[in-house]
């Protein structure tokens, strides 16, 4: 730190300028868009007294009305089923060692590397082809969303899991056994407790990154199945509008206090940020 | 049977079949996931490769009874390799400018106090964490053409801008989409660094230029390669910049995958791309773990 002391009067100077820049950088097209969202003109950039019409049409609206309960369904359901699954292998990668436990380690790094076009492809050929290979057919729309999601999600939600466990010693478990706690007993109330601000955290991200995605949902999306950021993506797609203003503010403000959540979780966690 | 119960009692064979017992409950806890990523994953992923060897017939289907290695020659045509050069270049500008705005960025976080470095912390998880889809839609807004950038221009004389749909406003989307993926790791690695041996090379006589291209940047360089690596990968193979902001009339490489399965319908082609992608993303995944890197 002291270091930044020796910095000289122009150096230290530029660094916090570049600093605050960033800062205007990252929030000034945010603060507007929110403005805007509140302007009553029909332009979606360009201020025209204030208004909530446009709240008032995003909760008029069946067709966003309906992207947003898809959106919310999927989003639930695959957060807990890829936090059950996630956080056992977290769980057992971190705790035991199998046979095949390093391919396996591999294999659950893979979805997180994968460029969401690469995933969407394979998703969507995967489908196609269940029903040309063995019959199987699956109509597109919230399941084959939902199954596309859990395959992303396990791999985020184990990585967080297994990094609250990697700092963890196994003596607090080691203990409960020797006082004759059973399995269940010790993982119930001994490892879930400890575990639970990673289970929490990577649940948080879970449901952030299915309610962001676009790419491999348009993939795997039927008609009138679509989720909400699909739908507002073939939206903007058309031409901007005032209504796409309001639906992103309001998808702005469920990340937000996603992330005000998450930050809840790690504080508990009693360490940095990241 | 009763020598087999004997010898269970000594100590060793007791531990043995503790430990076998041990792995099997870690297979057990990890097979359901293992499952779900093999049938949903390792398996899509080998088709992806089975199609992207195999011919598109009249209709548009595709047929997997003929291999060859047709698609990849296709890649090799004047208009896709115009494509790849093009994603290539963007992406390179988005991680070059990512890293120039970055690095003075994290190394501004790290000298701070602990409590004001949490705090300007969390401010670069917000935009991190919120949907990329709408802070790309924010810069369509701003860039209109009756928006408040060209209103402000036109205010300073400047006349209209007109970025939007051009070259510049993707790479505008992308360094604003990705650059928290810069900042973190970068500044994960400068806050590692052992600040004494900076001071050690100022005692030495070194300026200020040289410690710093001698001593901190090498220091850092995990932290520039994982964050080079989260700012490329994603900006090579981006679909929904381009499509927003540039407006689909620079085709790059995920507007052209995407519209070789929804329009085109020439999916080994598709397949074909997707895979390089993928090639281009796991090597620079390996460099990245060969480098020390382990968080993502």
């Amino acid at each position: 730190m002291a270091t930044t002391k020796e910095l000289r009067g122009g150096a230290k100077w530029a660094l916090s300028l570049n600093a605050w820049l960033v800062y205007f950088f990252f929030y000034a097209p945010i603060a507007l868009l929110v403005v805007f969202s509140f302007s009553d003109d029909n332009l979606v950039g360009r201020w025209g007294g204030f208004t909530t019409r446009w709240y008032g049409e995003f909760l008029d609206n069946d067709g966003v009305q309906n992207a947003l309960g898809n959106s919310i369904r999927v989003a639930i359901l695959s957060t807990v089923i890829s936090v059950v699954l996630g956080t056992m292998a977290g769980l057992s990668l971190e705790r035991y060692r199998f046979r095949g436990s390093r391919m396996f380690d591999a294999l659950l790094y893979l979805p997180v590397i994968v460029p969401d076009v690469t995933m969407a492809v394979m998703m969507l050929i995967f489908f196609t082809s269940l029903d040309d290979l063995i019959g199987l057919q699956i109509t597109r729309g919230f399941s084959t969303i939902t199954l596309s999601h859990i395959a992303f999600s396990i791999s985020f939600v184990s990585i967080v899991v297994r990094a609250r466990l990697a700092g963890m010693s196994e003596t607090l478990e080691e203990a409960a056994q020797d006082l004759y706690a059973t399995r269940w007993q010790t993982f119930r109330f001994v490892t879930l407790p400890l575990i639970l601000p990673g289970i929490i955290g990577g649940a948080l991200l879970a449901l952030t990154l299915s309610l962001d995605d676009v790419v491999i949902t348009q993939f795997v999306s039927g008609p009138g199945s679509t989720t909400l950021p699909v739908f507002v993506f073939s939206l903007i797609r058309r031409g901007v509008s005032p209504l796409i203003n309001a639906v992103s503010v309001v998808m702005l403000a469920a990340s937000a206090f996603l992330v005000l959540l998450s930050l809840l979780a790690q504080r508990s966690r009693g360490g940095s940020v990241t | 049977m009763t020598t087999a119960q004997t010898t269970e009692l000594s100590p060793k064979n007791l531990s043995d079949a503790n430990e076998r017992n041990k792995r099997r409950q870690g297979f057990l806890m990890a097979f359901p996931a293992y499952a779900y990523l093999l049938i949903f994953f390792a398996f899509p992923l080998g088709i992806v490769v089975v199609y992207s060897f195999a011919t598109r017939n009249r209709f548009g289907g595709t047929d997997l009874s003929d291999w060859n290695f047709d698609s990849y020659i296709r890649l090799n045509d004047e208009v896709l390799r115009n494509i790849l050069f093009r994603s290539f270049t963007l992406a390179l500008l988005t991680t070059v400018i990512c890293l120039l705005v970055a690095y003075p960025f994290s190394y501004f976080l790290a000298t701070r106090t602990p409590t004001i470095r949490n705090v300007l912390l969390v401010f670069v998880m917000i935009p991190f964490w919120s949907n990329f889809l709408v802070r790309n839609y924010a810069w369509r807004v701003l860039l209109g053409s009756d928006g408040p950038v060209s209103r402000l221009t036109e205010l300073l004389g400047l006349g209209e801008t007109r970025i939007l749909f051009t070259p510049t406003a993707i790479v505008l989307g992308l360094v604003y989409g990705f650059l928290p993926f810069m900042i973190l790791p970068l500044y994960a690695s400068l806050e590692r660094l052992d600040w004494s041996v900076l001071e050690a090379a100022r005692d030495l006589g070194a300026t200020g230029f040289q410690t710093l291209r001698k001593v901190t940047i090498p220091l850092s360089m995990p932290g520039v390669i994982a964050g080079s690596i989260l700012v490329f990968i994603p900006s090579f193979g981006a679909f929904v910049t381009p499509e927003i902001l540039g407006g689909g009339r620079e085709v790059l490489l995920g507007s052209f995958i995407v519209s070789q399965f929804l329009e085109a319908r020439n999916w080994p082609v598709g397949a074909a791309t997707s895979t390089v992608l993928m090639a281009v993303m796991l090597a620079s995944a390996l460099l990245y773990f060969r480098k020390g890197g382990r968080t993502l």
